[in-house]
């Protein structure tokens, strides 16, 4: 709606992306304008030479676009990609050329992993010195290639709004993932005719494949005759927003539904026929019974090693269905006995009159058992202990029971990551964010300030480690700036914990580099004028999660949990997924 | 089990399109044994033919994550009689070794053709599978070689009839899209 202020618009019926009248103005501006025009209002950044004269340009637009000025450019990515994961809006990134770009990296691998729609806009040396290693010139075209769904530098001002047009269509499209437009100074500040057109079609790009009725009725028949069908839940689900069908599916045939870690809050953790976490780290029963279903339904995800543990013994006596948007994801690393390559609501959709009402109460029943055997041999003691120093369960517990599992669940990396995804009971979509694929240490703190900018009314928790909070922990700084409201829980074991689980496990408990020394995190936290508290007692940890929650704004709550503690259940690396352990 | 197969790509004209391609093989440590790349019918719309030693199973897998690429239209891999293929080398020789030995039935013997020829050297062209080119190499060694040089492959396809039809499916578009 902004834009129509901005760019006058000739017929009633053209597209609202689309503006009419040509107008000379520089390549920055036209950058900002189409930023408008693709409907962006929030940007995160950091400025620097190459990419000055756009963030000139953006001080005459600051009613309209809100710049988030982060303290490291990687925060910046993380940010937009909380916020989009949050919010559903695509996250815009701005940095300079040279470091600017190259601290992008990280979080453009992210992003490309988790299938999360970013567009990254960089600054770069003039198109006459591109080549001859100007100062802060690099290759970032070459760097990003592997990483990004797409990129392309720009040296001329009259490509800057197709370019822009078509990083957001390419984004958002079929499979999302990041992308990189690198600008050269010149076209910056060279002219051009404005035109914005958004951009629907790309002859080599085809994002959503035309669905095969053929393949969707084979899967119904497959489905319709399983004495034992498992539902594998994905990160696609939330993609194409196709939760309802999910549940659907679910109910109309009494099928067991399972979670990749990205899936989770795809289907609400209290829902009768959910049944867990999937993965090295998940649940029991979800784990041992993809040994025994006879049908495996795979929704928007990719057998990831994580989910699989050695692929040549897994699920061999399931015939596996795999609902899946990316092509490439189709046989590359289990063979799919019925492919369906589409759009998971799409297809879910057309499945839904084909599945015949069912019952498989016996079947649901076996993971109910699964879960009353973890409950007891792992559950119990780590929710509920009564002795010893606090446990992270038992903190997660307290967080998802005190925001009814309605708040954003942040989490960075490592021990603490696979304790808050088994313990949090989500109940609405996209609730959970967290850096699956990649595993990117210090991902949470900047992905929550993104987040609770993208879903302002939520409340943001992000669960974080000792050892993450201190890759990332100037983006304080930015959420004292911006006054983000987003509640920092820091589980501290002083250790580099999952690390030293493998170490303590797979490693004759030789704790190379994994012991850390820490600062006094709530002193930090002063220091950013972000209040905070720390807690290494089981009598004053609910009352301190409730006053985390009730302080309006940013807090920061530290809390000094059982230095030792093991994640259970585990299926170590490559190990078939029989070997999982619960101690 | 590795062999040589040929994987074809179609592609749009942009700069950097072999990167993209290239760094795919090279992920899966796949080395490229020859590349040829050339404009195709359709104005805007390049075909690479890569060889590669590797295997069906694998290269299946590559070619997906090629197709992914937004400015690749397809890509496919063939085993070697799904193709008819040429490659080109081009022979230096001293020219003093017109009068040794019988070149003349080199040169007929293999189809090959002059393509120059100075006081110092002559080249000849010859166009073949490897094999045969690097025959004929072997029956020039002695004739004091001064220089080869081998091509990559080009190669047309058997069954390509249907993807050719989109490609000229392709060009008619882009004249609509002109038309507007």
């Amino acid at each position: 709606m902004q834009q129509k202020d901005v760019l006058p618009m000739k017929s009633e019926d053209s597209d609202k992306r689309t503006a009419a009248a040509p107008e000379i103005i520089t390549g920055a501006e036209a950058v900002i304008r189409s930023l408008i025009a693709e409907d962006v209002d929030t940007i995160f950044g950091y400025p620097g030479g190459a990419i000055m004269p756009i963030y000139d340009a953006l001080y005459d637009f600051q009613d309209k676009v809100h710049h988030i000025l982060v303290r490291h450019e990687q925060g910046a990515t993380h940010a937009a990609q909380g916020y989009t994961r949050a919010g559903g809006k695509t996250g815009v990134v701005f940095a300079t050329s040279g470091p600017g770009a190259t601290n992008l990296v990280t979080g453009l691998a992210d992003a490309y992993m988790d299938s999360t729609p970013m567009v990254c806009i960089t600054g770069q040396v003039a198109a006459v010195l591109l080549g001859t290693d100007a100062f802060q010139e690099t290759d970032v075209i070459g760097i990003t290639t592997p990483i990004t769904k797409w990129n392309i530098q720009v040296t001329r001002p009259e490509d800057i709004p197709g370019a822009i047009a078509k990083a957001f269509y390419v984004a958002k499209s079929g499979r999302p993932g990041p992308v990189l437009v690198d600008i050269t100074k010149n076209a910056q500040v060279g002219k051009l005719d404005f035109q914005y057109k958004a951009c629907d079609y790309i002859r080599s790009y085809k994002p959503v494949p035309v669905l095969d009725i053929e393949q969707v009725k084979k899967a119904a028949e497959v489905i319709n005759s399983a004495k034992k069908p498992y539902i594998l839940a994905g990160h696609g689900i939330l993609i194409s927003g196709a939760e309802k069908e999910l549940v659907a599916l679910s109910e109309k045939a009494q099928i067991p539904v399972a979670s990749t870690l990205l899936g989770l809050s795809a289907m609400s953790t209290s829902h009768a026929n959910y049944v867990g976490m999937l993965g090295m780290h998940g649940n029991y029963g979800p784990n041992i019974n993809t040994l025994e279903a006879d049908v495996i339904i795979a929704i928007g995800m990719r057998f990831d090693d994580r989910v699989t543990g050695e692929v040549a013994s897994y699920a061999r006596q399931a015939k596996i269905i795999h609902f899946e948007i990316d092509k490439a994801e189709i046989n590359k690393i289990i063979n799919a006995d019925v492919a369906v390559h589409a759009d998971a609501k799409e297809a879910l959709t057309a499945l839904l009159p084909l599945i015949n009402k069912a019952d498989h109460a016996e079947w649901l029943e076996t993971f109910r058992a699964a879960d009353r055997k973890e409950e007891e041999m792992v559950t119990k003691k780590e929710l509920y202990p009564t002795e010893g120093q606090l446990k992270m369960a038992e903190v997660v517990r307290l967080i998802s029971e005190q925001t009814d599992g309605r708040a954003i669940l942040v989490t960075d990396v490592g021990q603490h990551q696979m304790i808050a995804s088994r313990y949090y009971r989500f109940k609405d979509p996209n609730t959970n964010i967290t850096s699956g694929g990649m595993g990117t240490m210090g991902f949470s703190l900047p992905a929550a300030m993104g987040a609770k900018v993208g879903a302002p009314d939520k409340t943001v928790v992000a669960v974080i480690g000792d050892g993450c909070f201190q890759m990332t922990l100037q983006e304080l700084g930015t959420i004292y700036q911006t006054q983000i409201g987003v509640k920092i829980v820091i589980l501290n074991n002083n250790f580099l914990g999952m690390v030293r689980q493998w170490q303590q496990l797979f490693f004759d408990k030789r704790y190379s580099s994994t012991e850390m020394i820490n600062p006094d995190f709530v002193q930090i936290a002063k220091g950013f004028y972000v209040p905070g508290r720390k807690v290494t007692e089981r009598s004053e940890i609910a009352a301190a999660v409730k006053e985390m929650l009730d302080t309006p704004g940013a807090y920061l709550l530290e809390v000094v949990v059982e230095q030792e503690d093991n994640v259970f259940p585990m299926v170590p690396a490559g190990a078939p997924l029989s070997a999982i352990r619960l101690a | 089990m590795q062999k040589e197969y040929t994987v074809t790509v179609y592609t749009e004209d942009r700069i950097g399109i072999t990167n993209r391609i290239t760094v795919i093989f090279t992920r899966r440590g796949i080395n490229i044994t020859s590349l040829t790349t050339a404009e195709t019918e359709v104005p805007g719309v390049y075909k690479f033919v890569i060889t590669v030693l590797s295997t069906r199973d694998l290269l299946e897998k590559v070619v997906g994550q090629i197709e992914r690429l937004i400015e690749i239209h397809r890509a496919f891999v063939h085993e070697e009689d799904e193709v008819v293929y040429q490659e080109l080398a081009l022979y230096k020789i001293s020219t003093k070794a017109l009068h040794q030995g019988d070149i003349e039935k080199i040169i007929r013997d293999n189809n090959a053709r002059i393509l120059t020829i100075t006081p110092d050297y002559f080249v000849l062209e010859k166009t073949g599978h490897q094999q045969e080119l690097i025959g004929m190499l072997q029956k020039l060694e002695p004739y004091g070689l001064i220089e080869y040089t081998k091509s990559g492959r080009v190669a047309i396809v058997k069954w390509s009839r249907r993807f050719h039809e989109h490609l000229k499916d392709l060009s008619l578009q882009e004249a609509d899209n002109l038309k507007d």
